[in-house]
Formats: C-alpha cells, structure tokens, sequence
C-alpha cells in the first residue's frame, strides 16, 4: 500500500512538524511495515512556471512536425517578455496554459533544463509533460492545464503537488484495513493521539425507490451488495490532475475518469469497486458460484474456464465478473458509456482467494478481498464514487438504489482488562486496554474487570483475545516490553544428538570436510548409480512442484548429491577431496495413504497421530562419505598415498568407534560400488546382526556418469542403527599383571578374508587374549601360488596372575587350531 | 712389602710423608682440572684414582705402620683421595653436561618444515553454528527438539493456525509431495520448524522449553540471497504465567551471545498465524551502532544502513494452536520464536553471499574449522 502524505493528512490531523520517515518509524514498530518512503519529486528544482501559448510558429523542413512557440510566463523569467521554446508536441493551441520550466530548473531524473540552439531557433526552456515532471506516465503531449488551474508566471512545483513524500507499507496478511488510506490514516491518529477524519462518513439519503436488482444466490459466497446508479455520464470528461496525481503517487495507472474514481474509492476507503455499462446487462445482477463449464473473457482479454467454485456476478445471459478478482471484458465502462452502475459487495474471503489462485490473478480487488474488507462499507464506497462520478463527470446520481443485505452474526470477545498486560509482562494502567480498544474502533460493555468486545466491520482479523492484546501492546509500544531473564530445566542434549556431534568431529578430525546437499534427486542419477530396475532406492517420493523438472524426487541416497559436490571442487582445481555429510534421506512406506487434516479445536489422538506419522516417508539419518585423491600427501617426508576402497571402509570404522560399536566387515556386491571392492557393514542390535551400509571404491561407471576422478570411493550408512547398536559400557576391570605376545604366520588360500581369520583367531584364545591385530599380509613365491601368509600380533594377560610361557603358548594353539578349522590356516614354519 | 716393624719411622717411609702425599693430591687435582673432555677424564681417572695410582699404593703401605703412626697416615691419605674423587665427581659432571649440550645442538632440526601429511577436515559451520546456537538455549534450560523434514500439512500449517485458503498459506513457497499415482499425499518439505512446536508439545510432558534447529524448504532459486533449503531455530516455551518479556529475554540473551553485549533489540509488531501478539526482532547493528542512518558519508554494508538487522520473528503462541496440541489454555500460554541460521552466519562472519554455504566448496568450510 503505497500511501502520500498529503493524502494522508486529509484524515489525521498530523502535526506539521511530523516526517514521512519519522512517521514510517512509528507505523513500522506498530506493525504497518514501511519499506521505503519514496520522495517524489526531491531532485526537482525550478523555476518550474504557469505559462500561457501565446504563438506557435509550425516549424517545417524537418524529420517530424516542430512547434516554435512563444509562451507568457510572467515576470517568472525576469524580463516579462514572453519565453521562446520549441517543443515537439502538438497536442495544445494557442491560449493554452502549460506548465514552462525555464532554464536553470532541473527535472526529475537529473534532466537540467537551459538555453540551447535547436531546429534553427533558440528554444529557452521546455513546456513539459506529465512524464517529464513525474505526474504520471503519459506520452500523449504536454500537459494542458483547465483554465483558471493557475496564474501565468507563479510557481507550479507546490500548485502541482510535485513534491510528495510517500509511504510504501508491506502489509501483513492479517491487517487488510491497512490497505486503505483510511486503515492507515486511523492508525496513525491513534498512534499520536491526534483526531481522525472518516472518509466513509458519507451523507446518505434512504434509497427512494429500488435500483437496478441484485440477487445472492447463496449466504456462503457473500452477504452483502450494492447497486448504485449515475445516468448521463460523460465518458470522455478527463480525469481531474489531482486524482491521477494520486492514482500515480499510489501505484495505479491512470486510465479513465469512471475507472480512475473506482480504483480512488478503492484506496481511500478499501472497498474494491466494479463500474458497469448498464446499458451492457440483461436483468438481475446475480451473485452466484460459476457453473460447470462456464466460460468468461476477461479485461486482461483472456478467455477464462470457470470453476464451480469461483462466484461470478451474472446477469441473465451469464456471468459477467469474477467476482472479487476480474472483471468481464463484455460489461466494461467504454468510452460511449452513458450510465454507470457502482457495484460494491461484500465476498467471502476463502472464495476469492481460492479464486485468485486459480486464475493466477492477483489483482488490487483480490489482495484486498482475501486479507478482508470491511463489511459495512460498501454503500458509502458506491455513494462516494457515484457522486465523485457527478461532480467530475457530469452525471447525476440516482437517489434510488439497491443494497442486498444478509444477516451475519457479529464477532463478540471476552477479554480481561489485564489480558494485554498479562501477554507483555507489564503492568499497564489502568484504562490501557479500554483507550486503544477504542482507538482501533472496537465498542465494548465492561462487566467489572471483563470486557464483551464488538470489533469494528473493518477489523475481521480481531476474533480472538489475543488479537485484541496485540493491539493494545502494538500502540502501547512493542519497545516497552522489558527484557527478564529465566530459567528452564532442560537435561542438556539427547545421546543421540550428542553422538551426532562426536560422529561429525571424528570425521573432520580424520581429515573430512563437511556438505550439506539438497535432498533432490533425478531419474538420471539413480540409473548413474547403476541401481537395478527394482532396486528400492528408486522408489521415491516425488514432488509435485519441484524447481528443476529433472530433479523432481527426494533422495533415497545421500551420494548422487556428494557426487556433485566432490565433482564440483575437482572443477575447482581442488584435486584431493575427501567430504562427509550427515542428513536425512525419504523412504516411502508401502501403502501409506494421503495424511489427513486432523481437526484443530481440539488435541489429536493416539490414533489419529498414528495416522498422520503412518503416511509419513521413513526418514533415516544416514551418513555418507566420498573420497578422492590424496590420503596422505608426498612431502619431504616421502611418498604420498591415494584415498581407496580401504579409507572408505576406514572411516566407518572410525564412526562405530565413536559409538562404541564394533562393526562387522565382509564382501559385497552392491551398487554404485565396484563389485570386487565393496564391503557391507553390519552391526549387532539386542544380538542380531543389522546391515548398517556400504563402503569401498565405486564401480568406474558410476564414476565416468557422474564425472569424478578414477578410483573415487565411497561410503554410506545409516547412523540411526549405529546408534541402535550401542550399549552401556560396564567399566573393564584393567590388569596390572605382564603381558605376554605371541605373533603367528598362518598361510590361507588368497581367496579366504582375513577378517575371518582374525574372528577366528579370536574366538579360539579364549578369555586370556587381550587382542589380535593383523600385522603383516604377504603373497609371493615362499607361501606359493593363490596362497598369501597373514601374520599377527596375539596380546595375552590375565588378570589375577602372570602367565607362564606354557598357558600363553596354549592359548595361541587354541587360537591357530580353531583358524585352521575355520579357513584351513597352516601355521608358517 | 715391608714386615711390620715397631721401630720404623713413619716419617721416612717415602710416600706417606706429608709432603709427598700433598703432592700426588695437587697432581691428581691439577691433571683432573685439565682433562678437556670424558676421554681424557678417563685417562686421568687410571693415573689419578685407580689401584695403580700414587695414593693407592701409598694406602697399602699404611698397614706396614707402628699402630702409633697409622691413624695420622691414614687420614692423611684417605683425605687425600676423598679429594680426588671428589673432584673426578664434579668434572664428569661438567664434562658429561658439556657433550650433551654439544650432541643437543647437533641433534637440531629445521622445525618449520611442514608435516602435513593428512589433508584437513573441517565441519560445515552451518552445522557448528546452528549446534553453538542451540547451546546458548540449552545453557537457559532448554532442550533440543527434532521433526520429520518431510512432514504432514497438518503439522505445518493446519496445527499451526494456517488456515486452509488463509493468504498466510501462500506466503510460504511449499514444496508440495506428490501422492501415489500424482495425487494428493497431504504432504510437504516442511517450510518452517514450527511444526516441531506441535510435535513437542504432542510428546513431552508440560512445561516445554526446547529449541529445534533443522533444515527448511521453499521453493526459491539458489542465488546470492536465496536457497531452496535453508535452516532455523525455533525455540518454543509453554507455561504457566509466561510473558513476552520473558521472550525479550531469551532473544537479549542469544543477541549477546553471537554479537556481543549492550547490543540493544527491539520487537516489530507483525503477523504470523501460529503466534498472537507477534512482532519481528531486530538488533542494532553491531557494526556501525545508527551511526550510518541518514550518513551518506558513512554508509554501513553490514544494516544497509538502516541501524537494524532483522533476526528473526516471534510472538506468543497463539491459543488456537495449544488447541490444538491438545493444551490446556485456560492454564498454560508461551511464546516461540525462529532464528535463521543461515542468516546468524552472514551476520556473525561476514559470508556475502548464500551460494558459499550451498556448494561444499572445501575452501569455504575448512576455514572454519571444526568449532565456531
């Protein structure tokens, strides 16, 4: 809502002294947002003149007709002889006044007017138009002023009104009153307690007869119109400067006198106007829901469908307007239109705004029908625009006319005087509440400390207590709510959430950077990842609306997304990334159905819940990483080492280490990895053995289809499942006694996993082994062909003696003996 | 070696004279002060101190003595050899601390040569922010509250007294999810994390104090001011006898806590469905305090010079969603607020431009490192 100060000022008796911008400051805190304040015409300078044509002098010889004119401005130029100006126009005469800006003055936009040699003459000045003074836009001509506008030679800039100050306010959804000078213009008088004008107390005589008839065809789409009549209109009377001044200053093109004084209604009083030629409409003006099939052309010369939800105004051969929003190119006011009929109605909010939507018309009727108008307004906004439409364009205003009138219910609230103050935290005085309820317009009757509340017809936003607090602590003052301190008692974060943060420092330690991905996913990158047709990662949701058509479904995978990022920084010249991200991914549930819309007066049941989680995608926090390039740098030190298969893994290891988990590790075939380089990880919960993910080097078509380097490998997993798999630790009873250490060299045939050897191992030391790691993996002619040699470090202890050489050694046979069976180890001599 | 012998003078045995006992004690000491390092100290050492040395065979002689003799010549010469030791003592420490020192010095290495082997990771510090964020909270009493990102409609504008066909409803772009064969799911990328607020209130016993910070979505184009998906804080309390100046005061606390103290805030009334009064917060800017308002001389990139910097909204919650969360509102009210991460990170470290936390540029996170 763009609102000019001396239109404003017409309601509030503003002291002279207040800004625009101090005035923006007050709206804003009070909750009517300015964003800008516009000064309109601050870079203008005169002299900017009344002139009068005295000569024109039709220049000729030249690409396009010339005017030599010589206009009377006074003693404005200082010598009284009349100014010589060549101007391009041809859209006045002699005798005509103009507006002249001589030389010296500068015009909006930094255009400097002088003396200057042009067409074979001296022109000294300029006769200017609505465009070039920032009037309005109009690329007709220069402005032709009515006789007796202004005296020749005095100064226009002020007459004109060419320097206006004004507010650009974002109004919020729930103030709709806002979008009227008249919403602002009683806020603003209530916010500096200064005396305000109604412009919708407007004289009304009874209606003498009826108008032309109106009809609702049903309470739901509306509850009120009215019909109100001006016969012998000129419909080519210009609209009067001051009023397109306005529209200009207020965003609304010029366009028409019948038009120009709906849409000046409609900012002054917020009630949206329909003007229609009578002479156009068959019979009852009916306001009714669309009819299947029915079909309108509108102004904006688009042939609409409608929606047996919008509501049309029809008259007996069909809908003419959607109402609210647009209306019918048939029925518009044109230049031959005699007699004039004003509708102003009162529409159901919902409907038009679904209306809006549908249509993809957003227009100044439905902006304001939708946030809600007031609902009582509309004959004084139709006898307003009728008379402004007689005083300035000649037409009489019928005494009779035609209001429909429904009967609504009105809004009561039952509020406490110290409502306001207790939702703020201070101690109003007494009377607080009372002074701003009336202020906004409220009417209330006070039962001692209880106030039954009747809003305002323009206040439909205030239907709850709350709403009438807001309004008391807004003009109170947001910025004298105090500031206090307090305390919760909250257990600190969660095991999880604390796992979470463990998990991301870990992986940062070990030298992972980091992303965030969005979470949308293409067809194309699940077939990159060379996913089977019946994979379930391709089972996805999709959206309805997303902003890339070849990204349309939510991931089932973090890597496609980590892809790009890993791809994206090689682009960059950053060869050795290794990144990490923890997020969400989306799993449809089989058979879930649409979520319902539970009912809001009351909480929920159990069963109800179940029903809204159940269509609910399961979302696993999972977490991935990807690696490429260095693992380890070359430096002075030596030779560097390539990220693989083994950091993947690694790195899942290092997670389960945090959590306190172990993990288990054996061969897989899984994409998008390589078949012969992928590990499935598996995890206990409760003693079962849980599939958490994978890891290992990625299968070299995913890497050509998503553009990383050779080698690039990969890990993913669920993180909630580790989690799952932790358990409380019970404190080790530590041994102070020796250690005794036995190293074995078994040889397996190349084919058997050492991780199996090494459980193996393990599982037959029994209690005394403190623990086995692999040392050593050798393959070469001493073990032989397709057999490889793995050595490895056992740690023996006890933990209430030392052990002797004898039970060490039998330990280690136990372990080596229980290898053999399992993998067919042989000791190596 | 001589038989005992009671006549025989102590004096004429050679080597236990006074003198000449005083004088392998000065050579000894004397050689000992020379010995330039430990191998020299050892030769001095066998001359000196060993069992062949003068005073060692002149302690042997003592036992030839009259008993009259032997305890004047055994003091005198085991006095003398104390002194040697001694002294053969304190220069193999000096000696021993001087070859350390030298060996030290020849040990040194070139200590700035690098050993960045690993490459370094770093955390994304949208994360570490939005964790630092939430402690401010937790450091207030409250708790960390988690939702679904794809999360039910009812949950993220039905409950939260966005009314069907309400303009509300449309002021948040929604990335609506298809149902199965295209059609309705009665779901959405949650566009806020208010809905949390729901679930809580749902879960948890009252009262409630808790934060949730977590990813959003609207369906706006990645650009330097823009993202599709973004993250919030929100913080929820509900009890009894709660006020916005209690409101005021988390809001203060968080302020000073990123941007530092006497920064002054201050509510904006406005509109948001689920929150009744509802107002904006803005906080003075910590960069130029108002100084650049209306100084065209001292502009202010950080508020544009407006001297205020929007944080984020809040209000107290509206009754109408306790309703529906099943809240008893004739007992308990609250207050919420949602704090954009995305925008405490431009803020608190100067990022200009959003693409910088979407792209996973390394260069970009591992500034941060892995705390904020």
């Amino acid at each position: 809502m763009r609102v000019p100060m001396t239109w404003l000022r017409e309601y509030v008796e503003l002291p002279a002294d207040v800004t625009a911008r101090e005035l923006a400051s007050r709206l804003t805190l009070a909750g009517l947002e300015v964003e800008t304040v516009d000064e309109l015409g601050a870079d203008l300078t005169g002299p900017v003149v009344f002139g009068r044509v005295l000569e024109i002098e039709e220049l000729t010889g030249f690409k396009k007709p010339i005017r030599y004119c010589r206009v009377d401005v006074g003693r404005a130029n200082g010598t009284g002889e009349p100014q010589e100006i060549v101007c391009g126009a041809r859209n006045f005469a002699e005798g005509d006044l103009v507006i002249v800006s001589l030389p010296g003055a500068e015009l909006p936009g930094g255009f400097r007017i002088g003396a200057r040699k042009t067409y074979g003459k001296t022109s000294a000045g300029m006769i200017c138009s609505a465009t070039e003074l920032g009037l309005w836009e109009d690329h007709t001509g220069i402005v032709v002023l009515p006789e007796g506008f202004g005296e020749v030679g005095a100064d226009a800039i002020g007459a004109l009104g060419l320097r206006e100050d004004v507010l650009d306010i974002a109004v919020t959804p729930d103030r709709g009153y806002a979008l009227s000078m008249r919403g602002v213009a009683r806020d603003t008088a209530a916010l500096y307690q200064v005396d305000f004008r109604d412009p919708a107390e407007v004289d009304i005589a009874g209606p003498v007869g009826p108008g032309h008839p109106a009809a609702i065809a049903d309470p739901a789409l509306a509850d009120r119109i009215v019909l109100r009549g001006a016969t012998g209109f000129d419909p080519e009377a210009p609209t009067p400067l001051w009023m397109k001044r306005r529209l200009h200053q207020s965003g609304v093109r010029p366009v028409s006198l019948a038009v120009d004084v709906t849409n000046y209604v409609m900012l002054e009083l917020g009630q949206p106007l329909h003007a229609w030629d009578r002479d156009r409409l068959t019979g009852t003006l009916t306001v009714r829901a669309a009819e299947a099939g029915e079909k309108l052309e509108t102004l904006d010369h688009v042939q609409r469908s409608l929606d047996p939800d919008d509501i049309v105004i029809a008259d007996e051969t069909g809908s003419q307007a959607v109402a609210g929003v647009m209306g019918g190119l048939d029925t518009e006011i044109g230049l031959s239109s005699n007699a004039v009929l004003v509708e102003a109605a009162h529409f159901d909010p919902r409907h038009i705004a679904r209306a809006s939507r549908r249509h993809q018309l957003s227009s100044e009727a439905s902006r304001r029908f939708e946030r809600g108008i007031d609902s009582r307004v509309q004959l004084a906004a139709a006898t307003r625009a009728v008379e402004l439409l007689a005083e300035l364009g000649g037409a009489d205003v019928e005494t009779a006319y035609t209001e429909v009138s429904l009967p609504v219910e009105p809004t009561r609230i039952t509020i406490r005087t110290g409502h306001a103050g207790a939702v703020a935290g201070v101690d109003y005085p007494e009377g607080t509440t009372e002074r701003w309820l009336r202020a906004v317009g409220c009417s209330f009757e006070a039962d001692g400390d209880v106030l039954t509340v009747t809003p305002p017809s323009w206040r439909p936003d205030l239907t709850d207590p709350n709403d009438l607090a807001e309004e008391v602590i807004r003009l109170e003052g947001y910025e004298n709510i105090p500031s206090i301190g307090f305390k919760g008692f909250g257990r600190g974060l969660t095991g999880s959430q604390r796992l979470r943060r463990a998990v991301g420092r870990a992986l940062a330690a070990s030298g992972h950077n980091e992303v965030l991905t969005y979470p949308f996913l293409g067809e194309r990158d699940l077939d990159g990842l060379q996913l089977a047709a019946d994979d379930p990662r391709r089972v996805s949701m999709r959206l309805a609306n997303p902003l890339n058509d070849e990204e349309p479904l939510l991931r089932t995978t973090l890597l496609p997304g980590m892809f790009r990022t890993l791809a994206r920084n090689v682009g960059r010249g950053l060869n050795d990334v290794a990144l990490f991200e923890m997020g969400l991914v989306y799993l449809p549930r089989a058979g879930a159905g649409r979520a319902p819309l539970l009912p809001v007066d009351r909480g929920p049941s159990a069963e109800e819940l179940e029903l809204v989680d159940a269509a609910l995608p399961e979302q696993p926090r999972r977490v991935g990483v990807v690696l490429s390039g260095a693992a380890e740098h070359a430096g002075w030190w030596g030779p560097g080492r390539e990220a693989g298969w083994a950091d993947a893994i690694q790195a899942v290891r290092d997670v389960a280490r945090v959590a306190g988990v172990d993990l288990e590790v054996e061969a897989a075939q899984y994409a998008p990895w390589h078949p012969g380089r992928c590990a499935a990880l598996f995890v206990r919960v409760e003693g079962e053995r849980v599939l958490v993910g994978h890891a290992g080097e990625l299968h070299p078509r995913t890497v050509k289809a998503f553009g990383l380097p050779e080698r690039s490998a990969a890990a993913e997993f669920d993180l909630d499942l580790v989690e799952r798999a932790r358990t409380k630790v019970t404190a080790p009873e530590v041994s102070a006694y020796p250690v005794a250490t036995q190293d074995v060299a078994l040889v397996v045939d190349a084919s058997v996993p050492v991780g199996e050897v090494s459980a193996a191992l393990a599982e037959g030391a029994g209690e005394l082994l403190e623990s086995v790691r692999l040392f050593d993996v050798y393959t070469g002619e001493q073990v032989g062909e397709g057999r490889k040699s793995v050595a490895f470090a056992l740690r023996f202890r006890a933990g209430d003696r030392t052990l002797t050489a004898e039970e060490a050694g039998a330990a280690r046979d136990a372990a080596v003996a229980l290898a053999t069976e399992r993998t067919g180890a042989v000791l190596r001599g | 070696m001589s038989a005992p012998n009671n006549s025989f003078d102590p004096v004429e045995v050679t080597p236990l004279h006074p003198d000449e006992v005083a004088r392998m004690r000065e050579e000894a000491l004397a050689a000992i002060e020379a010995a330039a390092d430990l191998a020299e100290l050892k030769e001095v050492r066998l001359a000196h101190a060993s069992d062949r040395s003068p005073l060692a065979l002149a302690n042997r002689e003592i036992g030839a003595l009259p008993p009259a003799a032997k305890a004047d010549a055994g003091k005198r010469v085991g006095g003398a050899r104390r002194d040697v030791g001694q002294a053969l003592k304190a220069r193999q420490a000096v000696l021993e601390a001087e070859r350390d020192e030298r060996v030290l010095v020849e040990e040194r290495v070139d200590v700035t040569l690098p050993w960045d082997r690993a490459p370094r990771g770093a955390r994304h510090p949208l994360t570490t922010i939005a964790e630092r964020m939430a402690d401010v909270f937790v450091g207030m009493g409250f708790e960390v509250a988690e939702g679904p990102e794809v999360e039910a409609e009812w949950f993220n504008f039905d409950a939260l007294n966005f009314q069907p066909d309400h303009p509300a409803r449309t002021m948040q772009d929604t990335f609506f999810v298809e149902g199965p064969e295209g059609g309705e799911s009665g779901l959405v990328m949650r566009t806020h994390t208010s809905p949390v607020q729901v679930r809580a209130l749902l879960s948890r016993e009252l009262p409630v104090y808790v934060v949730a910070p977590g990813k959003t979505f609207r369906t706006d184009e990645l650009d330097a001011t823009h993202t599709p998906v973004f993250h919030q804080l929100e913080g929820l309390v509900v009890d009894r006898g709660i006020t916005m100046a209690h409101l005021r005061g988390a809001i203060d606390t968080f302020v000073e806590s990123f941007f530092g103290e006497a920064l002054r805030t201050r509510f904006r009334a406005s509109y948001f469905p689920f929150t009744e009064p509802s107002a904006e917060v803005d906080m003075e800017c910590f960069v130029c305090h108002g100084r650049s308002v209306g100084n065209p001389d001292e502009p202010c990139r950080t508020c544009s010079s407006e001297g205020w910097i929007e944080i984020g909204g809040c209000g107290v919650v509206n009754p109408r969603v306790l309703t529906a969360a099943g809240v008893d509102t004739e007992v308990y009210s609250g207050w919420a607020f949602g704090l954009g991460i995305e925008r405490t990170l431009m803020f608190a470290h100067g990022v200009r431009d959003m693409r910088d936390m979407v792209e996973g540029d390394v260069r970009f996170t591992s500034a941060f490192g892995s705390e904020i």
